[in-house]
């Protein structure tokens, strides 16, 4: 009787190489423990940024919310606490984050929808009623306003008693990728690069624990990016804004500790272990980089310290409760990988902002993760295993090519003006999606595993219809009782400031207090810095 | 012999959503199926979309909303396309669009809802079956 042959399905990397059926010691010639890995927390930093990593502190569990006014979101965020969340995520609603108030036309329809309404000062304070800003860290995902939060934030603290060499936290500040992937921009690069610097500047100075940049490849990805070029780019463009404040004449390790990354785990091209090993090469490239192009001595700079989103992009509509099992997969890659903090989306954000029960859930998913499995027990656990390894030299070898390249045609910023990265990115995510059209790359419950009947309605969040009156009451409100003269006076100042080309931030202080709003802030910052005008990009 | 009229259409980012890489997905498809396809670029005003829709002569509006504003926007679009009087133009929504919102775009006088999982092919199926060609 013949065999039956066994036949052995073909795989490529993410990389475009083939996939080994298995992995062993010639898979790994002069493995140098030392040179390649280190101890976690020692240089290069592979197998871990600190000693002890979850042994000692688990990574946060931050779920990203905001909604509506601040009382709303001042109660989502108690509601998270109580239910065990261990650090603050902040959503602003893009009026807020493009630098328009509530009242202007065209905020109109998208007041409170996808986070928080900020006008003015009083709206921020709001929102940490009752949260002790020396208790808990937050994320803010701010870019183009993110020197007013960060100026708003300050003056919380100073309000509750709280020292700002105490303040635990992040601020986003990455407007590079905006203009690639997510358009929250206000204006031209340059002086957007700059505004970037100011507020790495102020942290350094001022609140010197906050992670003044959160460089994010999350929304590069979502936007076509495969995992490699999404923590690459990420890299690319941490360099842009680490030269521009050592332009201003600070030492490196004056400016590195103050960076950190937002990176992908998951998403359409999920791999499991693919998305480990790049995380674990993306440190050793960056420890490297630190060390021999730019002379850092302090751990610290050294240190690729990240938090991760668990992709929404990877989620589907149909079947959604499978999109939990897809989390919990995402979550447990991110804990091999050692994030420092962890966002996972909903299963029921392809409708709307998550509902109570969706984000509950996600944060379930971590907290099974971290008490059931004991995933958090020993530090990156897949170290030496030698298809992880081999894997994690691919990647580091991969990142320092697109790095190479994009340097050699230019630079990110030149690529992003002429439009180049964002047509090669959409063109991408077309590739991925006629891929996924044709059934070749499987979706479970899309194209594959697909259900006939009718699934039963998942009840959405839906945005509290009275939010835009409840804004422009308060608005017109703060505005009636301020002193218009002082307020006129600030900004004249500020814009004076900007004119000379000063770090912007001291001189939000007493607009701010002055109940400006945030939309007459950046009006003035305009006339200084001008708008930016989109290249043509498809 | 009868010569095909190419379709036109209008692929429109209104409001402030900054994600169009959907968006630019499906002008790629609508183009590799042989339509004529216009892209507004980022924040558009529902005025300025009416204007190009008018000044293109275009056939179908697709409007692309992943914040959550698309009634507020299909209401005021509806209502600027019936007073400019382009009664024939095809009008689509994609995005971030709950179930529960289909009812309420089509009530609005939209003709197709496309939330982001929709497919490619169902999109210009849909357009083919129901576009008005100017002289059909």
């Amino acid at each position: 009787m013949a065999k039956k042959e066994i036949v052995v399905r073909p795989v490529t990397s993410i990389l475009g190489t083939p996939v080994k059926v298995f992995y062993g010691p010639d898979d790994l010639p002069d493995f140098d423990y030392k040179e390649k890995l280190g101890d976690p927390g020692e240089y290069p930093f592979t197998r871990g940024v600190f000693p002890s990593m979850y042994r000692s502190e688990l990574w946060t569990m931050r779920q990203y919310s905001g909604q509506s006014t601040s009382e709303s979101t001042n109660e989502r965020f108690k509601y998270l606490l109580k239910n065990g969340q261990t650090g603050l995520s902040l959503a602003f609603d893009l009026p807020t984050q493009i630098g328009l108030d509530s009242d202007m036309p065209q905020a109109e329809d998208d007041v409170g929808k996808l986070g928080v309404a900020v006008d003015t000062l009083d709206d921020f304070e709001r929102i940490y009623d009752g949260i002790s800003l020396d208790g808990i860290s937050t994320s803010f995902t701010i870019n183009a306003t993110a020197p007013i939060v960060l100026a708003m934030y300050a003056l919380v603290a100073q309000k509750q008693g709280v020292e700002t060499k105490k303040l635990r936290g992040t601020i986003q500040n990455d407007i590079l990728k905006e203009f690639i992937a997510r358009g929250t921009w206000i204006f031209p690069p340059g002086p957007s690069i700059k505004l970037v610097g100011d507020c790495v500047e102020f942290c350094n100075k001022e609140i010197p624990r906050f992670n003044a940049i959160s460089v994010s490849g999350t929304h590069i990805l979502e936007y076509g990016a495969n995992t490699i070029q999404a923590v690459s780019l990420a890299i690319a463009i941490a360099e842009v804004y680490i030269q521009e404040v050592m332009k201003r004449g600070s030492n490196i390790d004056q400016i590195a500790p103050l960076f950190s990354f937002h990176l992908p785990i998951g998403g359409r091209q999920f791999n499991f272990f693919e998305d480990i090993a790049r995380l674990r090469g993306a440190r050793r490239y960056w420890a490297k980089l630190l060390k021999n192009k730019y002379g850092a001595q302090d751990k610290r700079s050294m240190q690729f310290r990240f938090s991760t989103g668990g992709m929404g992009g990877g989620l589907t509509a149909e079947q959604p409760l499978n999109n939990i099992a897809r989390a919990a997969y995402y979550a447990m890659a991110a804990a091999f990988a050692g994030t420092r903090s962890l966002n996972l989306a909903c299963f029921d954000e392809v409708y709307a902002i998550p509902s109570d029960l969706a984000i509950r859930t996600s944060l379930r998913v971590q907290q099974i993760l971290a008490n059931e499995t004991g995933v958090a027990d020993v530090v990156d656990p897949l170290g030496g295993s030698y298809y992880v390894e081999a894997l994690t030299n691919e990647m580091e070898d991969k990142i320092g090519e697109i790095i190479s390249k994009i340097d050699a045609e230019g630079g990110i910023v030149k690529q992003i003006e002429n439009g180049t990265i964002q047509r090669e990115l959409a063109k991408q995510s077309y590739a991925l999606q006629k891929r996924i059209s044709s059934g070749e790359k499987v979706l479970v419950g899309v194209n594959k595993y697909q259900i006939k009947e009718e699934e039963k309605d998942l009840e959405v969040y839906k945005t509290d219809p009275e939010t835009i009156n409840r804004q422009l009451t308060r608005l017109k409100a703060v505005k009636a009782a301020r002193d218009e003269a002082k307020v006129e006076s600030t900004l004249k100042q500020l814009q004076a400031a900007a004119e000379r080309n000063e770090n912007i931030i001291p001189h939000l202080f007493e607009p701010l207090k002055a109940k400006a709003t945030i939309g007459e802030i950046i009006e003035t910052l305009k006339k200084v810095y001008g708008t930016y005008k989109e290249p043509t990009t498809v | 012999m009868e010569t095909k009229k190419i379709i036109r259409v209008l692929i429109a980012k209104i409001g402030l959503d900054g994600h169009d890489v959907g968006a630019k997905v499906l002008i790629y498809w609508l183009r590799d199926q042989g339509m004529e396809v216009i892209y507004t670029g980022l924040r558009q005003s529902v005025e300025q979309v009416v204007e190009v829709a008018l000044q293109e002569a275009v056939d179908v509006i697709g409007v692309s909303i992943l914040s959550g504003s698309h009634v507020e926007i299909a209401r005021k679009l509806m209502t600027k396309i019936r007073e400019r009087k382009l009664d024939d133009v095809l009008v689509l929504f994609g995005g971030t669009i709950p179930k529960d919102d289909i009812a309420l775009l089509k009530n609005e006088g939209v003709q197709g809802v496309f939330p982001s999982h929709s497919k490619l092919e169902d999109i210009s199926t849909f357009i083919k079956n129901n576009v008005k060609l100017a002289g059909a």
